[in-house]
């Protein structure tokens, strides 16, 4: 494969891999589906399409990122705090990143 | 002026983990269970991050107690942000009986040989729920504290804390050298991303003994028993309104 974005399809794959020890569902779970979605476009020579495919798995990478702060986050204060006990500062806050917990398992396959 | 600060890192059963009591009551099950940083730690180094990248903060320094795996919670710690780490090493069977009085001691002493200016520790881990160690490491160091702080700024040559207390907030100010414990909702960690735990593996690491340091870790409390929380009693479903009744009025409730 002689491909500019070889070496970013690579570190992108291995940054996935690396979140994926932490899924909610169990790893085995996220490598295959993972591992499927790369499959499915090995055959992707185009530049441009590349770069699309590239731009999306950067962004599953920083939906992660938000799933995995909201559910420690979420069970912490379900653990800690009193139900009533609702803080509109951090619930402001938070308001921007995406809930993603309702679609956990159908996000990655249309990686 | 820049600051040094000194943040601890507990390594404890991970927080998604279902926690198995052991069959003879005297702990939890952890051979084999994942571990990850304490959350509320997590949020302490966070903040010490910021702190730095605010310029309030030069140098953070991660410090962790127990046994050799505490250098991969460490590892996680400096790859968000700390630059060196002292891993405090204590054998599994001492481990067993630490406790915060022993993490305080350790945490002041350091604080001391590191001229540390602020201390930031988690207001309690979530395996014992202690929430001891700031308390008592400001008391050994004879320093102001800030405990469960949900906000903190620089202020002249202290700093103003907000802290999270029944009902409200209340803000305080502090003078450095300060202890203060990080509340739930005082940042949202970072997460620990695969290049930065490989810069991680680069960075300094230093190991020590609770001998280096003078600390006895001679248990103060014996632990009697450690026991699962009671189960719910089964319901139980009833025809109609007649009977509730009745039962209602059998448990003597009506």
């Amino acid at each position: 494969m002689t491909n500019i974005h070889r070496s970013e399809v690579i570190r992108l794959y291995k940054t996935l891999l690396y979140m994926g020890r932490d899924y909610p569902l169990g790893y085995p779970y996220f490598r295959d589906r993972c591992h499927r979605a790369f499959a499915k476009n090995r055959e992707e020579r185009d530049a441009t399409k590349v770069a699309t495919l590239l731009r999306h798995g950067h962004f599953v990478v920083a939906e992660m990122e938000a799933l995995y702060f909201l559910k420690k986050y979420r069970t912490m204060k379900r653990r800690y705090y009193p139900e009533e006990q609702v803080d509109a500062q951090i619930d402001a806050k938070l308001k921007n990143i995406r809930d993603l917990e309702p679609d956990d398992g159908k996000k990655n396959k249309n990686l | 002026m820049a600051l040094r600060a000194l943040v601890g890192c507990k390594r404890v059963i991970d927080y998604a983990v279902r926690v198995r009591v052991k069959p003879d009551k005297t702990g939890v099950v952890t051979d084999g269970v994942k571990h990850s940083m304490n959350p509320f730690d997590e949020i302490a180094v966070e903040e010490a991050v910021r702190l730095k990248e605010k310029k309030v903060v030069s140098e953070i320094i991660a410090v962790s107690c127990g046994p050799a795996q505490c250098q991969e919670t460490l590892r996680t710690a400096m790859a968000m942000g700390a630059d060196k780490a002292i891993h405090v090493e204590i054998p599994s069977p001492q481990y067993e009986t630490l406790q915060p009085i022993h993490i305080a001691k350790i945490m002041a002493k350091l604080a001391t040989d590191q001229k540390a200016d602020i201390v930031i520790l988690g207001k309690q881990a979530i395996d014992d729920d202690c929430n001891q160690t700031a308390q008592m490491t400001a008391a050994f160091l004879d320093w102001p504290q800030g405990v469960f702080a949900s906000k903190i700024d620089k202020e002249g040559d202290g700093l103003t804390v907000m802290r999270e207390i029944d009902g409200g907030l209340e803000t305080i100010k502090v003078k450095l050298p300060a202890v203060i414990s990080a509340d739930l909702r005082l940042n949202e960690p970072r997460y620990a991303t695969l290049p930065n735990i490989m810069k991680a593996k680069k960075k300094p690491l230093d190991k020590k003994t609770p001998a280096d340091l003078g600390v006895d870790l001679k248990p103060r409390i014996q632990v009697l028993s450690v026991e699962d929380p009671p189960v719910r009693e089964a319901g139980a479903k009833v025809a109609d309104v007649d009977e509730l009744i009745s039962r209602l009025k059998a448990l003597g409730r009506i």
